[in-house]
């Protein structure tokens, strides 16, 4: 009995845990895509970028400054959400009250140029970057072999879902970023300031996708493109949770890494489409999303 | 508006805008390379069938290059593995991509504004991986040196200048569509939707068939863009269903002018051009681009053609208020 429907153990708990990683950073960028979405009514296209700036600029604290993973987990996040700030300050502003479309087509731009710059000067190549040493090796679970930093991944991405989602619940500029959600204009009457609110959301939306780049370095390459393919796939994860919920958001996020965990398992050419797939499904009975209210 | 010379020199200026259009496309060869022309008429093609969703339904489709591609692919496949002839193999290519189209469409008009860009991009993506799996698209070479044959059987295609025209004819035949489609009562009724999709739903129309309609059209028409691109490269590749030719096409349209019917194809011309200019120096040709995107956002989203017209406009009322 160490086999699951003719898969063993520990190969099934292996993909399932492949899953569970994948599922992090989809939460985690689902996460900044909902909250700035939530706020700005935009689509950021640019997050992948983001994702890819944040794995860069860890990678750059290494090789350049000799600054370690541990300091990089706050530096990056900090620095693309400055970066975030100015681009919102600058550019997305100044879409206000358009046709949402302007926003994406303006985030896709960006997209492009900083993906673009970044391939023309460090190549389409993957860069290394080390695991932590406090988090190499693994633990023996008994059914199965846990790498220590594959379960640190995990563990990161549920606190900072849940602090978010704390920060926006139970705290009060949570509440002014509700109210101003909801009511931007009468926020803004009760001296609130909605633009710096707007503009901060947009820097922690970018900053979450930095993190997530971050945590992803010593799992993935670093490199240009490694933001593009997963911000489709996280996209469509948006559309199956519906992108109304934080909460949503994350579930569907977790839940559709396991999805394509389970049919790389039993159907492996099919897992790079699994999620396009169930999010045709989803539209087909339940248009507004898993989570979305309409 | 009662003057009777402000009534006939649009028309008069609609005439002469023609006959120097067709002019152009007829002596066109005898000056510029033949493939570079026809190119840029299959992207100019590609990119109005694109606007007729998203300047005349107020669809945007992130998606597009999944019917250009398939499309690309199809006539491949059936010029060289089925030894169809190119004008077959084009109308299996459109139809191929009508289908497509008709249930991206189906799934992606259930949800509106910018999940409906979503919908059709992670779509796209899903066309992408079959391309990139499918064991007769080749994977990462493509198909290459695909047959061209004859057209109608007679019209030798390896002659670049009777290719050009058999190219040109068809996209203009194409914008012909488009034009109709635009210009008709089904093309008012898309008008309406994009305005106030409510008010369209009130009045009795069924505006999900309407959508749906002008998707599949829209799908086909990028479809016989991508046929005729592989006819003229003899080559169909993943770059053609990428999600990055998707963005260009977004860019051609935006560029040129969105909703105005002669836009996309400015803005495709220059797209191309650039593209020939840039193609062998070093420089990163997605920067530009990107920030070209960036720069019509911002500072002129009516495009080329949609500011010019305004221009016009603008001078034509003050001319008429001096009167």
């Amino acid at each position: 009995m160490d086999s699951f429907l003719g898969i063993s153990y520990p190969a099934l708990f292996g993909q399932l845990m492949i899953g569970l990683i994948n599922g992090s950073f989809y939460a985690l960028l689902s996460l900044g895509l909902a909250v700035i979405f939530g706020m700005l009514h935009v689509v950021n296209f640019a997050h992948g970028a983001q994702y890819m700036l944040g794995a860069f600029v860890a990678w750059f604290l290494l090789n350049k400054l000799d600054i370690g993973y541990w300091p990089a987990l706050l530096i990056a996040p900090v620095t693309v959400a400055i970066f975030g700030a100015l681009i919102e300050r600058f550019l997305l502003s100044r879409l206000r009250g358009k046709d949402p479309i302007y926003g994406l087509l303006l985030t896709f731009g960006l997209a492009m140029t900083l993906e673009g710059t970044f391939q023309y000067l460090y190549g389409s190549s993957g860069r290394t970057y080390g695991v932590p040493s406090a988090l190499t090796g693994g633990l023996n679970l008994g059914f199965m072999y846990l790498p220590i930093y594959r379960g640190w991944v995990i563990v990161a991405s549920l606190i900072v879902c849940v602090a978010t989602w704390c920060l926006i619940e139970k705290t009060k500029v949570g509440m002014y970023l509700r109210a101003a959600t909801e009511k931007s204009l009468q926020t803004q009457s009760f001296g609130i300031n909605v633009p710096l609110l707007i503009t901060l959301t947009y820097a922690v939306g970018a900053g979450l996708a930095a993190f997530a780049g971050v945590l992803a370095a010593p799992i993935y390459q670093v490199g240009a493109l490694m933001g593009q393919n997963i911000i489709i796939v996280v996209f469509a994860i948006v559309v199956i949770g519906g992108m109304g919920s934080i909460f949503g958001a994350v579930a569907t996020a977790y839940l559709l890494g396991l999805v394509e965990a389970i049919t790389k398992i039993y159907y492996p050419q099919g897992s790079s489409i699994a999620v396009f797939v169930v999010m045709a499904v989803v539209l087909m009975i339940r248009p507004a999303g898993l989570f979305g209210k309409e | 508006m009662t003057d009777s010379s402000s009534v006939k020199s649009p028309w008069l200026v609609s005439t002469a805008v023609t006959v120097v259009c067709i002019a152009g496309l007829v002596l066109a060869p005898f000056f510029l390379y033949p493939i570079l022309l026809a190119k840029l008429l299959c992207f100019a093609l590609f990119a109005c069938a694109f606007n007729l969703l998203i300047g005349y339904v107020g669809l945007l489709s992130f998606g597009h290059a999944a019917f250009f591609g398939i499309a690309a692919y199809s006539t491949a496949h059936a010029l060289k593995e089925w030894g169809l002839s190119a004008e077959f193999g084009l109308l299996f290519a459109v139809l191929v991509s009508a289908v497509i189209g008709f249930f991206m469409g189906l799934l992606a008009i259930r949800r509106q504004g910018i999940y409906f860009s979503m919908i059709t991009l992670a779509l796209a993506q899903l066309v992408y991986f079959f391309c990139l799996q499918a064991p007769f698209t080749h994977g990462e070479d493509g198909i290459q040196n695909v047959p061209r044959g004859l057209w109608f059987g007679f019209i030798d295609l390896n002659n670049l200048t009777a290719l050009y025209y058999v190219v040109a004819t068809l996209c203009v035949l194409g914008y012909l569509v488009i034009w109709r489609v635009v210009n008709s009562p089904f093309g008012n009724i898309l008008k309406a939707i994009r305005e106030n999709e409510p008010r369209a739903i009130s009045l009795g129309y069924r505006v999900q068939r309407y959508k749906l309609g002008a998707f599949v059209i829209s799908a086909s028409l990028a479809g016989l863009a991508g046929g005729l691109k592989a006819l003229v490269f003899q080559l169909a590749t993943l770059n053609d269903v990428s999600w990055s030719l998707s963005g260009e096409v977004v860019l051609m349209t935006l560029l040129g002018g969105i909703g105005t019917l002669f836009g996309p194809v400015v803005g495709a011309s220059l797209i191309i051009s650039l593209e020939s200019m840039l193609a062998g120096s070093e420089f990163p040709l997605q920067v530009i681009l990107g920030l070209i995107f960036v720069v019509c956002v911002l500072s002129f989203s009516r495009g080329i053609v949609g500011e010019a017209s305004r221009i016009i406009k603008r001078k034509k009322s003050v001319l008429h208020s001096l009167r």
